[in-house]
């Protein structure tokens, strides 16, 4: 099982394995925003939090259809079907390569690029905090939308359109902690519905993206 | 560890291609499936691999020990040789790949990305994946494509040896491997007539 990790680890590392993709998409959409709604930093600071978790959930959004559709296309996703693996434990493994990393250099990423958004120092453990809690859901989901959409080619579109609903909830929950962090208010409720989200996601979707894969590679 | 399957028809998207395929593969022994193309070799070898379900029929002997084999290698281009191979032990649960090398010429290339190898030493890399996982049931979907005939005697004397050992292997194939010892299966008679599906997918066919 850890074999799968690390391999997985080992190809987004190397050359064309989509490491920085979505981390150079993150940076470039909130570079941009700035630039967009004009010099005003009252704004942006008002802004800040709900921008930096839609660029978030954008640049996971980028790299799901990786998650599958590599392996599917060199043959060894049918390899790993019929070896010695349990296909929940398989998917939710491709999840939690996809969150090293896609999420977690987000996660890393977001207090530096909140200066550029002029967010509130207060904010910035809130945001964090949110952004921790709620990039793996973004990653299992998508994991499961991928599972979905393997073995049609160019899915990319379908994934997205699969996908983005089930994405709502997280980035209510993860943006309105964030905010409610930014304007000083009390954010623990959101941060729990998310963790909530989370934590059922976790336990629940894996099996579901199995059974989908079993389907889809028939 | 014995591979049987009884009177099984197999479907390729839904519609029936084969059907009342019955064979036996004892330890020690190969067959190989002979037919044109089309009539769904593949498909059979994807069943018996326990990648899809039959539609009718049954198929005995344990999963776990077939090892499956088809036209995509599972080769990851940007690792190298020996890290590709390593990673398919430690999924099986191994760690000596020296044997899969040496049995198909592989060690000089050991240190080479495998995007960089060429058709066949891919192909050649492919089937060592099959040594390193020990598993005694090989499937193989024409393991002789892009090879020399150098190396399908290579690939040859690495099954007379899984046989030796006890193991077998069912593969589909249109050239003469010289392996005389192996049972020839011609598909040809067991191909489906044109038969009416009575279930819920018939409406999207």
């Amino acid at each position: 099982m850890i074999a799968l990790l690390v391999r997985d680890l080992r190809l987004a590392m190397r050359a064309g394995g989509g490491f920085g993709l979505g981390l150079s998409f993150f940076l470039i959409v909130v570079v941009l925003v700035p630039f967009a709604v004009g010099p005003r930093p009252d704004l942006h600071a008002s802004i800040a939090a709900g921008i930096l978790w839609l660029g978030a959930l954008l640049a996971c959004l980028l790299s799901l259809d990786r998650i599958f559709a590599l392996d599917w296309e060199d043959g060894s996703l049918d390899l790993l079907v019929t070896a010695p693996l349990p296909l929940e434990g398989v998917v939710s493994l491709k999840a939690l390569a996809h969150w090293l990393t896609t999420g977690l250099p987000l996660v890393l990423a977001a207090p530096v690029l909140a200066v550029l958004l002029n967010l509130p120092t207060a904010g910035v453990v809130p945001l964090i905090g949110s952004l921790a809690l709620g990039t793996p859901a973004l990653s299992v989901i998508g994991t499961f939308g991928a599972a979905l959409t393997v073995g049609i080619k160019r899915g990319g579109l379908l994934l997205s359109l699969l996908v983005l609903p089930l994405y709502v909830p997280v980035l209510i929950f993860g943006a309105e902690a964030a905010r409610r962090g930014a304007e000083g208010q009390d954010y623990m409720t959101p941060l729990m519905m998310l963790a909530g989200i989370t934590c059922g996601t976790i336990a629940l979707l894996p099996f579901a993206s199995a059974a989908v894969l079993r389907v889809t590679l028939r | 560890m014995s591979l049987q399957a009884y009177d099984i028809t197999v479907a390729r998207g839904g519609i029936a291609v084969l059907e009342g395929v019955s064979l036996t593969l004892k330890p020690g022994k190969a067959i190989v499936l002979r037919g044109p193309n089309g009539i769904g070799k593949t498909t059979l070898l994807r069943t018996i691999a326990g990648l899809q379900s039959p539609l009718r029929g049954r198929i005995e002997g344990a999963a776990e020990s077939r090892v499956y084999a088809g036209h995509a290698d599972g080769i990851k281009p940007t690792l190298t040789v020996g890290e590709n191979l390593a990673f398919w032990a430690a999924v099986f649960g191994r760690s000596n790949i020296s044997a899969a090398l040496t049995a198909f010429h592989l060690e000089p290339l050991a240190a080479r990305p495998a995007g960089a190898l060429s058709a066949g030493q891919k192909r050649r890399l492919g089937l060592a994946r099959l040594l390193v996982t020990g598993r005694p049931v090989w499937v193989l979907d024409e393991p002789t494509v892009s090879l020399d005939l150098q190396a399908v005697d290579m690939f040859a004397a690495a099954v007379r040896v899984h046989l030796a050992q006890g193991g077998s292997a069912l593969m589909a194939s249109h050239i003469d491997m010289g392996l005389d010892e192996a049972d020839v299966l011609d598909l040809a008679p067991y191909r489906a007539r044109a038969t009416a599906l009575h279930d819920f997918d018939e409406a999207f066919l």
